[in-house]
């Protein structure tokens, strides 16, 4: 377990430092999720598309690759972001080399139940297509 | 300020915070921060330009990644400073204003609800929890499916393989879905309030560990100690999964109505 941030002998109201700055030092991408996903939201006299989630997120990626973590996690992570690049290469993979087992399958008659194995994996494998888009 | 002026809002707090506690602090702008007062409230807010906060330039100011990371460490930094002198109800960034009047007018017109939100969260502060599963150690107890037999075509071998590993893969998810319940309900028990959020990327953590369980949680100043006990023994009792948690936070994720 870790503990970022403040931590309990350094509540808002004790006094002293008390919280001042207390979790600086806390990745911005906690920062990043309160202040611009959660607080009350109130509409001003300004207004700005603030909430075009989509958008957002792809912002909030980029702050933190950009800023704190790049170097410590990698910079290619987008490139197998299916979210990002709008593909699955993983499941593209796999679809593909299941498609070629199918094919080696359907050319030996003799292994009929494989075949409904092939589907139900292929099933799965949608299904996991799926959930990453929407991920 | 002038007709190029804005107000930009960072909390709500009660009128026994005024300028005085604020003194020193400063915003967004790099501008001191100021409290408006109206209806036993306060609006602590601070006067920006309209050329970098005005509608056009705000918006294409959060495409600018370096001034939108920049800008939500200061705004937390000043909601952060009210809160160690009273509650505080934090507003979303970039809540303006046009001048000091239509502040005032807000506090009127919500004065009841801002009001209950700031006895909600008096003596309170939110607390984050999240849960990173290690799929190996998970992985661990699950019974492997019987390898296919030598009698199976290779084609079916292949097929057997990957459908028992997909499935030993479900297992897994299915068992950090119960540890995520479970972590959930017991910090719940011990706060005041909490809810669920959605787990985020690794990139935004900055690890690479797979992220379970992300929940926040509005705990009573007195039981912060048996809190972040219950953490830490989440944390002893279940192996392979480890939990983080960050605070005290303001209670962004407790302003609202809909929480």
């Amino acid at each position: 377990m870790t503990i970022a941030g403040g931590g309990a002998s350094n509540l808002p109201q004790s006094s002293g430092g008390g919280m001042g700055g207390g979790h600086q030092s806390t990745n911005l991408g906690e920062i990043l999720e309160r202040v611009l996903d959660k607080g009350l939201v109130i509409a001003g006299d300004i207004q700005v598309n603030l909430l075009d989630i989509e958008l957002l997120t792809i912002k909030v990626r980029l702050v933190i690759a950009s800023l704190e973590t790049a170097k410590e996690v990698g910079i290619d992570w987008w490139e197998h972001d299916p979210w990002l690049t709008g593909r699955n290469s993983d499941v593209e993979l796999e679809n593909r080399k299941l498609r070629e087992r199918i094919a080696e399958l359907e050319s030996d008659r003799s292994v009929r139940p494989a075949v409904e194995a092939a589907e139900t994996v292929e099933v799965e494998a949608k299904r996991q297509e799926q959930d990453d888009d929407r991920g | 300020m002038t007709a190029d002026d804005g107000v930009w809002l960072y909390s709500i707090t009660t009128d026994s915070i005024g300028d005085a506690q604020l003194a020193g602090v400063t915003g967004v702008a790099g501008e001191p921060v100021r409290a408006v007062a109206s209806a036993g409230l306060v609006a602590v807010v601070g006067t920006v330009s309209l050329s970098e906060f005005g509608q056009e330039p705000l918006q294409r100011n959060l495409e600018d990644l370096d001034w939108l990371a920049a800008t939500a460490r200061a705004h937390d930094a000043v909601v952060a400073a009210v809160l160690r002198h009273g509650p505080t109800v934090p507003l979303r960034l970039a809540t303006l204003y046009l001048d000091d009047d239509r502040v005032r007018l807000l506090l009127d017109e919500r004065q009841e609800e801002f009001g209950a939100t700031l006895r909600r969260v008096t003596g309170r502060s939110e607390w984050g929890v999240k849960a990173y599963g290690d799929a190996k150690a998970l992985a661990q107890n699950v019974k492997e499916e019987p390898s296919a037999t030598g009698t199976a075509g290779k084609g079916t071998a292949y097929l057997l393989r990957r459908r028992a590993e997909l499935s030993a893969q479900q297992d897994v998810e299915r068992r950090a879905a119960g540890h995520a319940d479970e972590i959930h309900s017991a910090l719940r028990g011990h706060a005041v309030d909490g809810v669920r959020r959605q787990v985020t990327d690794p990139v935004l953590t900055g690890k690479r560990a797979w992220m379970i369980f992300n929940g926040t949680y509005l705990v009573d100043n007195s039981r912060v100690d048996d809190f972040a006990a219950l953490v830490s023994a989440l944390d002893t009792e279940r192996p392979g999964i480890t939990l983080d948690l960050t605070g005290p936070w303001p209670p962004y994720s407790f302003a609202g109505i809909d929480g």
